[in-house]
Order: structure tokens, then sequence, then C-alpha cells
């Protein structure tokens, strides 16, 4: 029992002796912290529970339209995280080829990649994914729907992403370019073999970010007829005048999945903290 | 060839006296004291000819010429700003002289700082690279590699040596440094002076013809310098041909050939050790060398 462990608490001649205060201070804080979390459980509990009492109280909430109609809508689920997921790979694409044109010192290359962050910023994500699907058909070029919407979704993302990616890249320590360089290695080979691969570590948190961010704006893709959540969900409730039910469940969903992800993405970041490449 | 700007003494080492060039004309060694290490006639491995260096107008180096012969290790000194670690990142082209020429084994450039982005200049520089490795302060290995990935990554992807060879030069390099058992760590678990002997074996395995080092022990932990000096120490009594920055004076006397002493850009003083750590001549470096002794000796010898 003494043995590796302290004998604070061990009654010494029968007489019980106080915590040492470094325990007792300890123990004091990890109650609070439970008692924070504990008060912060009941308020959401409070909370949530009377918006969903509020809700029910409306009677506008029917169990049996519901119980046919939102397994449909959920059933967009699938097409959202894929929209989304897809959308989110060929952004970074863009983002990377985004960044090196950015902070490439070669005029014509960082000319066009300033206008694509500007053009895409400055104009309306749904003009360009309506853009992509309504106005390029008028020039022969129709696109299938997820095309569409995928391309306009990475596009706009990958703009936003290139600033993040630029500023990811500069935070390599420029040792580890001239330790690059030094050894012999082009320009594009440090890029592809020392900073990259670190700039790409640093960024994982604001991916996550994007991604969440993503998500919700993949609702309007819904503009292109994909059947993703919110298409389901504004369809059925405009058809059965009930989009407050609908409405409702697409809202649920994606609030769901947006603590679902933020969930996933703070196990990475504690996994990038954890790991044994320090930057 | 070169004009000697300085010459203290003619140099006798053995078959006869300087160097002997092609046309048969016998020059004297600038600096005299190539050391034992070198036999006479031997080509140097690195000559830099009047190297200058603008930083905007701030005028670095104003004119360095320096001949190292192979197996010989050089100590360059002086105060800090002196322009001794842009000497030693000119030598390499990590700074882009701004007048002058730089040999390394054979290979020459000239310096072009109007037309340093072009792709053959560029190329040309990679071939120094390839010839004069460097040892940074601050060590920089990549910190995403593991410690023999860090290793071969030049040898694979430069040199595009074999992968299997690559390990095996690597792996050897490794030991001499002592380092094998942290074959497989991250550069974040290993202690500074286990980073900086990493270093060096990155360095070694891309066999090259000088190794550089920048003040190598400066960002250490004191307690950390000496297995990062010993290592040097072997390299330097092995034969590797080196050109140190470093205020390590102990180091100088006991490893280096010839020191020199730079100040404000240009060499003041340069000899053997003996003579320009223990002996020197110029005022400026015994005044540098005397605060180095006030620092060491304090101690002992004035009780306070």
């Amino acid at each position: 029992m003494a043995i590796g462990g302290t004998a604070a608490h061990q009654p010494i001649g029968g007489v019980e002796r106080p915590a040492p205060i470094v325990e007792q201070i300890a123990a004091a804080r990890a109650r609070s912290r439970i008692r924070f979390r504990v008060v912060f459980a009941l308020t959401w509990l409070v909370l949530v529970g009377g918006l969903a009492l509020g809700i029910a109280a409306t009677g506008r909430v029917d169990p049996e339209f519901l119980s046919v109609w939102a397994p449909y809508i959920v059933g967009g689920v699938a097409v959202t995280v894929g929209v989304s997921i897809a959308s989110i790979i060929f952004a970074i694409v863009f983002a990377t080829f985004g960044a090196l044109g950015r902070l490439s010192t070669a005029a014509p290359i960082y000319a066009i990649a300033t206008l694509y962050v500007s053009l895409v910023r400055g104009t309306p994500l749904i003009i360009q994914i309506l853009f992509v699907y309504l106005a390029l058909p008028q020039f022969g070029l129709s696109l299938p729907p997820i095309v569409c919407g995928i391309f306009a979704l990475s596009f706009n993302y990958g703009a936003y992403m290139t600033e993040i990616f630029r500023a990811g890249i500069q935070a390599i320590p420029r040792g580890q370019i001239e330790a690059a360089s030094a050894l012999g290695m082009t320009q594009a080979m440090t890029m592809r073999r020392v900073v990259l691969p670190q700039a790409i570590r640093i960024v994982i948190p604001a991916i996550g970010n994007e991604f969440i961010a993503m998500i919700k704006d993949s609702a309007l893709v819904s503009y292109v007829t994909i059947e993703e959540v919110f298409f389901r969900a504004s369809t059925t409730g405009t058809r059965f005048f009930r989009s407050f039910e609908t409405l409702l469940v697409a809202a649920l969903i994606y609030w769901i999945l947006t603590i679902m992800f933020s969930f996933v993405q703070e196990r990475i970041e504690t996994r990038l903290r954890r790991s044994d490449v320090r930057l | 060839m070169t004009a000697p700007t300085t010459s203290s003494s003619a140099v006798s080492t053995g078959r006869g006296s300087g160097a002997v060039t092609d046309d048969g004309r016998t020059v004297r060694d600038p600096y005299a004291a190539p050391g034992a290490l070198t036999p006479a006639g031997a080509q140097p491995i690195v000559r830099l000819l009047g190297v200058e260096k603008y930083f905007g107008t701030n005028h670095v180096l104003r004119g360095c010429t320096l001949e190292v012969y192979p197996r010989e290790t050089i100590c360059l000194i002086g105060r800090s700003g002196s322009g001794k670690s842009t000497l030693l990142r000119c030598i390499n082209f990590l700074e882009e002289p701004t007048v002058g020429s730089v040999e390394v084994d054979g290979f020459r450039l000239e310096a072009d700082p109007l037309h340093g982005r072009d792709r053959r200049h560029r190329e040309q520089i990679r071939q120094i690279r390839l010839r004069a490795q460097m040892v940074f302060q601050e060590f920089n290995l990549f910190p995403h590699m593991r410690v023999i990935d860090n290793l071969i990554a030049g040898p694979i992807r430069v040199k595009g040596v074999p992968r299997r060879e690559a390990i095996a030069t690597a792996e050897r390099y490794l030991a001499k440094v002592g380092l094998m058992d942290k074959r497989d760590e991250y550069p974040s678990r290993l202690s500074g002076g286990q980073k900086q002997r990493v270093a060096i074996a990155r360095a070694l395995t891309m066999e090259p013809s000088v190794l550089l080092f920048d003040e190598p022990t400066s960002a250490l932990d004191p307690t950390l310098v000496g297995e990062v000096l010993a290592v040097m120490e072997d390299l330097a009594h092995e034969g590797v041909t080196m050109i140190v920055v470093t205020h390590e004076m102990q180091f100088a006397r006991e490893a280096a050939d010839r020191v020199y002493f730079i100040e404000d850009g240009q060499f003041a003083e340069a000899g053997p050790p003996e003579q320009c750590i223990d002996n020197p001549n110029d005022p400026r470096t015994r005044r540098f060398l005397a605060r180095f002794r006030d620092a060491q000796f304090r101690d002992v010898t004035e009780p306070a």
C-alpha cells in the first residue's frame, strides 16, 4: 500500500491527519469541474426540453405524417455527407494550388490565384452553383447535377481555404526550407516533401471547421435537384403544406451532423497534439 | 591565380614550398599554414575569391578570399554581426554573394545577384550544395520524418541513391554519431545534442566534399555542448574537411588547422590556432579573445 503511493491519508498512530494542501486543492478543482458539467448538462436539458415541448404544444407536429416522411428526409443524409466529403477533398486540391499560386513569385501565376480568390469570395455561392448548372448549358456544357454541385461547392470553398493554406505554408519556419535546399532539393521538392506535409498538419483543424460549415452550405446544392436533406425536406413540405415539420426534421439532422463531426474533429486535434510529430 | 592579400611566412611542407599550378608556377598559400594534413601541391577543395555581400546597402562582407585544403578543419571566429555566418552561408549560396566566386571540389560558380533566379543558375547552386553540406545552429531536422527518413531524404530524392543503399549509408553515419538506437524516433523525442548529432549524420549521409557548421552548439544547453563537439572533433581527426563558425575557442584550439578571425566583414587575422588564438597580432583579435579569457577564468583568477 505504502509502496509507490502517498501515505498521506493513512492514519498514523490511529490519528486521522488532514490531506496535504496540494491534494485539497486538486480535490476542490475536481469538484468544481464536475459541478460545472452537471449544471451545463441540466441547463441544456431544460432549454432543449422546453423547446421540444413548445414545438409539440403548437399541435402542428403530426406523428403519423412524420413516421412516413421523416425517414425519406433522413435518407438524404448519405447524399449530404457524400457531397460534403467529395467537395472538401476537391476544395483541398483547389486550395493547395491556390495557396501555391498566392505564394508564387511568377507574376502571371500570382495574378491568376489572386483573381480566383477575389472573384469567388466576391460573389454569392448560390450564383456560382446556378451558373454552373443553368448558365453553362447555354454554351453547350451540360454537366450532371451532382458534378455541378460538387464542382461549385469545392471551387467556392477552395478559394476561402486558399488563404488558410497560405497561412499554413507561411507558418513553416524558414530553417526548414533552408535545410531542404541545403540538402540540394529543388524548390518543388522542398514544397512537396518538407513544407506541405508540415503545413497540412497545421491546417487540419481549420479544414475541420470548413467541413462543418460545408455540411450546412451543401443545402444550396438542392437548387440543382440533388436529393440531399434540404431538398427532400423542402419539396415534401411544399407538397403537403407541412413545411414546419419537414424543416424541423432537416434542421435537427444538420444540427446532429454538426455535433457529430465537431466531436470527430476534436478527437483528431487531440491525436495531432499528442503525436510524436511536433512542429 | 589568386593574389595573396597577406602572407606571414612561406610554408614548407616536405616536397616543396606552396602549391604548384598547372602551368608550373609556384604559388604561396595566402595564409601560410595549410597544416601537416595538407600535402604540398594539393588542390584546395573550397576556394572563395573576393566574396562580398550587401544586405540592402549594408556592406556585410568586404572581400573574403579563402582556400581550404582537403582534410583541413577551418574555424571562423569573430563577434556576432562580424559576417562569419554570412560568409559560411555564401559558400553554399544560402546567401547569394553580391560579388566574387565560390569553388567547391572543382565546381566553380560566380556570384550572379541579378540573374539569381535563372534555372541554370539554380541548378549550379544545387551542384555546389551537394558538395558542401551544412549543419545549422537550429538543427532544422524535419519534424514529420523519423530520424532515418531525415537522413535518407537527401540521398534518395536528390542524388537518386537506391533506398537500400541510402539506408545502409545512413545507418553507418548514425552509428558514427552514436545514435543508432534513435533510428526510428521522431526528432521531437530527442534532446538538443542528439538532434544536432542527427543533423551532422544527415549532412554526412550526403557524402559531401566539405561540411559547413554554422554555430552548431550555440542553440544548445551548456550540458549538451560536449557531446556535439566530441563528434566534431572525431570528424576533424578523421580528416573530414570542415569549415566551422564557432564561439568555442577550446574546440578551435584543439581541432582547427587554421583559424580565421573576421572583423567587419574581412579577415583580420588568420593562422594556426597557436598563433591566431593564443598569440594574435591584430589588436582587434586580442580584444575579442580577451573577453573569452575573462569569461573563462574570472571565477578562478579574480576572487570577488
